[in-house]
C-alpha cells in the first residue's frame, strides 16, 4: 500500500541526508521525496511516499522519529488526507490537430498551457499522482518529449495539524 | 566571561561535562585541540597507536563505567580509522563521543591533503553527528553531544571540527550551557502505565515463564531491579550475550546464555515457554535462530528503550517502551500490592522440566569435551580456570570468535559490566584496547583479556600504548593457530575445506613479541603447567602478561543453533543433535 508520511524536521546541516540514508540503509523505497522550509525557517517540512504493509509503515515511522533532529512523523495514510503533486510537461505539438485535442484534454484535466513554440506545448498540472498518470495516458500518443514531477506534498484533513509546539 | 580559543573551549567544554580521559590520536587537523591538550591539567589523553584503539579503548571504559566514553581522532584516515570503533559502539549501544578534527572550512569539499567527509562516511554508525561551523558553537555542540550520546537508547556521537574553528588567535566569550533542551529530541523515560499493569498480569499468570534480559540491563544499570524481580518471582532467567552479567551467572535461576551458542536449557525453556519477558533485549538473529519457528506457545512482553526494537523482528504482544530500570521498578511495586498468586504447581512442574533439560545436556553438569590433560589443553579449560584464579571477580574481554564464546559459556559473571565484549558487529582486536580502557576506570580489578591469536593480531600495536600508560592487563590467548569460528563453519557447512583460516607456520613468537614491548610472556603447552602459569601471571599486579596457551586445534563451540531451526534445534557436540 502507498504511504504518504509527512516529517517535520531541524532544517539544520545534513538532516535531510539523514532522512534519505535511513531509507537505503534500512532497505525501505522511496518513491517521491519532497523537501522545503516552513514558515517557520528552522524548520523543514518533508512528504515522502514508500510502499509497504502496516508493519513495516510503523517501523518507517519509529526509524524516521529515532532520528535526532525529526520533531514530528505522522504517516498520514492512517487518516483523511490531501494530496496534491506538481507536473510539467513538454509534449509535441506541432499541427493544428493536435494543438487543438491536447488544449481540450489539458482543459479537461484543469491544467495550464504555460509555454508556447511553434513544434510544442509546455502544460503545468496539479493534483493527484493519480490523476497526473491518467493525463501522462492521455498525452503518451501525442509525443511527450519531457516530465517533471514535483513528487507528493501532503496535508491531513480537517482540524488536526502538525507544528512543532 | 573568559575568552577562549575553540581549542581551549573545547578542551575546558570537555572538563565541563566530566571528562576525564580521551583516548586518541593527532594529525595535522587536530594540532590546535592537542595544542590545547598540552596547555592544560585537567583532561589527560592518552595516545594509542591506531585510531580504531582509541575508539575501543574509550568504548571500553564506558562500559566498565557507565560514563561517556570520549576519542579524538584526526581527519581523513585518522577519521576513517575510527569508524571500525564506531559502528562497534553503535551496534551495542555505548554512549560515546568521537570528536573528530576536519580541514579548514574553506577547504572543505576540494579534496583537500587528509579531507574525508566523516559526518557522511560516518551517518549510518551514529546516534547523531555534528559538524562544527563556529567556534562560539563549540561548548553548547559539546554540551548536546554528551547529553545525545547518554541520554535514552546510548550511542556514539561524532563531532568533526574543522581546524580554523579551534584556530588559537581567535577567541570567544566561554560559557558552557547549565542544561540542554532540544524540541527535537526528548528521550522517553517512564513506561506507560496500561501496559506496565499488562505486562504484571501475564507474567503473574504464567506457568512456563521465561525471563530473557540482554544488554539494555547492563546499560541502565538496571541488574539490581531485574535480579530483585527474578528472585521474588522464581522464575527462570537467561542472558544474552550482552546481558550476561545482569542476573549473578553462578545463581541456580540462572539458565545460562541464550542463542546460537546459548546452553540446551536455556534456549529449550525459551522455545516451550508461555510466557516471555523480554528486558532491554532485542530478538537478534544470533539469539532467535529462524523467526517463524521462535517460540511458537509464548505471549511476548518486550521493554525496550528504543521503540524501534519493539516489534522490529518478532512482534510483542506487550510492548513496553521506556527504561529498564523505571519499568522493572514499576513492575516489581505492582508485584508486590499485587494479590494475584503465582500457580506454584505450575512453576514447580516448569522448574522440574528445566532441571531434567540442565542433568540431560547441561553445559555445566554435563561437560561435552574431552578432558585436559598432558599437551592437551582445552579452551574451556582454561577459561574455567581463568574464573577460579581470579576468583570469579575479574573484569574479562574478549575478542571475536570461539574463544569469545568459550568466555561467556564458561565464565560465571556475577555482575553487570564485568564482561566486556563486541555483540551486534563482532569486531575482531576489540578486546585489548577495551581491556585498556576497564583497566584505567578500575587499576586495581584483574582485567584479562580473553582472545585467540587471530584477533590479537589486529590491534597488538595497543601493547606499546599498555606500556605507555601502565596499564597492566592480561592477555589470555586460546592459540590455536587458526580461526577457530571460521575453521569451525568450515568443517560444519564447507565438507573442511580451509579456505585462509590457518596460519601454518607464519604465527610470531608472542612471548618474544610481549617481551620486545616490554612485557611478560609466557607459552604454555602442558595442561598441568596452566594453573601454576596462571597464577603467576596474575600475581604480578603492575605487569602486563601476555599468557599464549596451545590450546586443541580441533575444539568446536557447542551448543550451536542449527540455521533454519527453532531455538531448540542445536548441535550438542560434533556428533550429538536435539
Amino acid at each position: 500500500m502507498k504511504r504518504i508520511i509527512s516529517i517535520l524536521l531541524e532544517n539544520e546541516f545534513g538532516s535531510l541526508s539523514r532522512v534519505v540514508g535511513l531509507f537505503s540503509q534500512r532497505g525501505y523505497n522511496i518513491d517521491t521525496l519532497t523537501v522545503a522550509p516552513t514558515d517557520d525557517e528552522t524548520l523543514s517540512r518533508l512528504t515522502l511516499t514508500t510502499l509497504g504493509d502496516a508493519q513495516m509503515a510503523e517501523q518507517i515511522v519509529k526509524q524516521l522519529h529515532k532520528l535526532i533532529d525529526t520533531i514530528k512523523v505522522v504517516d498520514l495514510t492512517e487518516g483523511p488526507y490531501i494530496e496534491r503533486e506538481l507536473m510539467l510537461v513538454k509534449i509535441k505539438a506541432a499541427d493544428n490537430d493536435t494543438r487543438i485535442e491536447l488544449k481540450s484534454c489539458v482543459e479537461i484535466f484543469r491544467g495550464h498551457i504555460i509555454d508556447v513554440t511553434p513544434a510544442t506545448y509546455t502544460v503545468q498540472l496539479a493534483g493527484d499522482s493519480e490523476k497526473l498518470d491518467a493525463f501522462l495516458d492521455a498525452a503518451r500518443a501525442m509525443g511527450v518529449m519531457e516530465v517533471v514531477r514535483s513528487g507528493v506534498s501532503g496535508i491531513s484533513r480537517g482540524d488536526k495539524f502538525i507544528r512543532s509546539q | 566571561m573568559e575568552n577562549l580559543s575553540g581549542g581551549d573551549a573545547l578542551i575546558r567544554a570537555l572538563r565541563d561535562v566530566g571528562v576525564k580521559h580521551i583516548w586518541g590520536y593527532p594529525g595535522g587537523a587536530a594540532l590546535h585541540i592537542y595544542d590545547a591538550i598540552y596547555r592544560q591539567d585537567d583532561v589527560i589523553h592518552l595516545l594509542v597507536r591506531h585510531e580504531q584503539a582509541a575508539v575501543h579503548a574509550a568504548d571500553g571504559f564506558s562500559r566498565a563505567t557507565g560514563e561517556v566514553g570520549t576519542a579524538l581522532v584526526t581527519s581523513g584516515p585518522g577519521a576513517t580509522n575510527a569508524l571500525t570503533g564506531i559502528a562497534t559502539a553503535y551496534m551495542d549501544s555505548i554512549p560515546l563521543v568521537v570528536i573528530s578534527g576536519q580541514v579548514p572550512s574553506s577547504k572543505i569539499g576540494q579534496d583537500a591533503f587528509q579531507e574525508t567527509d566523516m559526518v557522511g562516511v560516518s551517518r549510518p554508525i551514529v546516534k547523531h553527528s555534528f559538524l562544527v561551523t563556529k567556534a562560539e558553537d563549540i561548548p553548547a555542540t559539546i554540551a548536546k553531544a554528551y547529553y545525545i550520546a547518554s541520554t535514552g537508547r546510548p550511542g556514539p556521537v561524532v563531532v568533526d571540527i574543522p581546524k580554523d574553528v579551534t584556530e588559537p588567535n581567535y577567541k570567544v566569550p566561554y560559557s558552557f550551557p547549565e542544561e540542554v533542551k532540544m524540541r527535537s529530541y526528548q528521550p522517553s523515560d517512564r513506561g506507560h502505565k496500561g501496559q506496565i499493569k499488562r505486562a504484571v498480569k501475564a507474567l503473574l499468570a504464567a506457568k512456563r515463564p521465561v525471563i530473557y534480559a540482554g544488554g539494555g540491563v547492563v546499560i541502565d544499570n538496571a541488574a539490581e531491579y531485574l535480579t530483585a524481580m527474578t528472585k521474588k518471582l522464581n522464575y527462570p532467567i537467561t542472558n544474552t550475550l550482552m546481558g550476561l552479567g545482569a542476573y549473578p551467572g553462578s545463581d541456580r535461576q540462572f539458565l545460562g546464555m541464550l542463542g546460537m551458542h546459548g546452553t540446551f536449557e536455556a534456549n529449550t525453556a525459551m522455545h516451550h515457554a508461555d510466557v516471555i519477558f523480554a528486558v532491554g533485549a532485542r530478538f537478534d538473529d544470533r539469539v532467535t535462530n529462524e523467526l517463524e519457528k521462535f517460540c511458537p506457545l509464548a505471549t511476548i512482553i518486550h521493554l525496550d528503550i528504543d521503540p524501534t526494537s519493539v516489534s522490529k523482528n518478532i512482534v510483542a504482544d506487550i510492548p513496553i517502551v521506556g527504561t529498564c530500570k523505571s519499568v522493572l521498578k514499576d513492575m516489581l511495586d505492582l508485584i508486590g500490592q499485587s494479590d494475584v498468586q503465582i500457580d506454584q504447581v505450575a512453576l514447580a512442574d516448569w522448574w522440574q522440566q528445566i532441571d531434567e533439560w540442565r542433568n540431560k545436556h547441561g553445559l555445566y553438569t554435563q561437560p561435552r569435551y574431552e578432558q585436559s590433560g598432558g599437551d592437551l589443553i582445552k579452551p574451556q579449560d582454561v577459561v574455567k580456570m581463568l574464573y577460579e584464579v581470579t576468583n570469579g571477580e575479574a573484569i574479562v574481554t574478549s575478542d571475536v570468535g570461539q574463544h569469545q564464546m568459550f568466555a561467556a559459556q564458561y565464565y560465571l559473571f556475577d555482575k553487570p559490566r564485568q564482561w566486556i565484549n563486541s555483540g551486534g558487529l563482532g569486531t575482531m582486536g576489540f578486546g585489548l584496547p577495551a581491556a585498556m580502557g576497564a583497566k584505567l576506570a578500575f587499576p586495581d580489578t584483574d582485567v584479562a583479556c580473553v582472545t585467540g591469536e587471530g584477533s590479537i593480531q589486529m590491534c597488538i600495536q595497543e601493547l606499546s600504548a599498555c606500556s605507555q600508560h601502565n596499564l597492566p592487563v592480561k592477555i589470555i590467548n586460546l592459540n590455536n593457530a587458526a580461526l577457530g569460528m571460521v575453521r569451525q563453519w568450515q568443517d560444519m557447512q564447507y565438507n573442511s575445506r580451509y579456505s585462509q583460516s590457518v596460519y601454518e607456520e607464519s604465527l610470531p613468537d608472542f612471548v618474544a613479541l610481549a617481551e620486545a614491548y616490554g612485557h611478560v610472556g609466557m607459552r604454555i603447552t602442558q595442561f598441568d603447567q596452566l594453573e601454576e602459569k596462571m597464577r603467576e601471571c596474575f600475581a604480578m599486579k603492575d605487569r602486563v602478561v601476555f599468557m599464549d596457551i596451545c590450546i586443541d586445534r580441533s575444539e568446536h563451540v557447542y551448543p550451536m543453533h542449527m540455521p533454519g531451526g527453532s531455538m531448540r534445534d542445536l548441535w550438542l557436540s560434533k556428533t550429538e543433535r536435539t
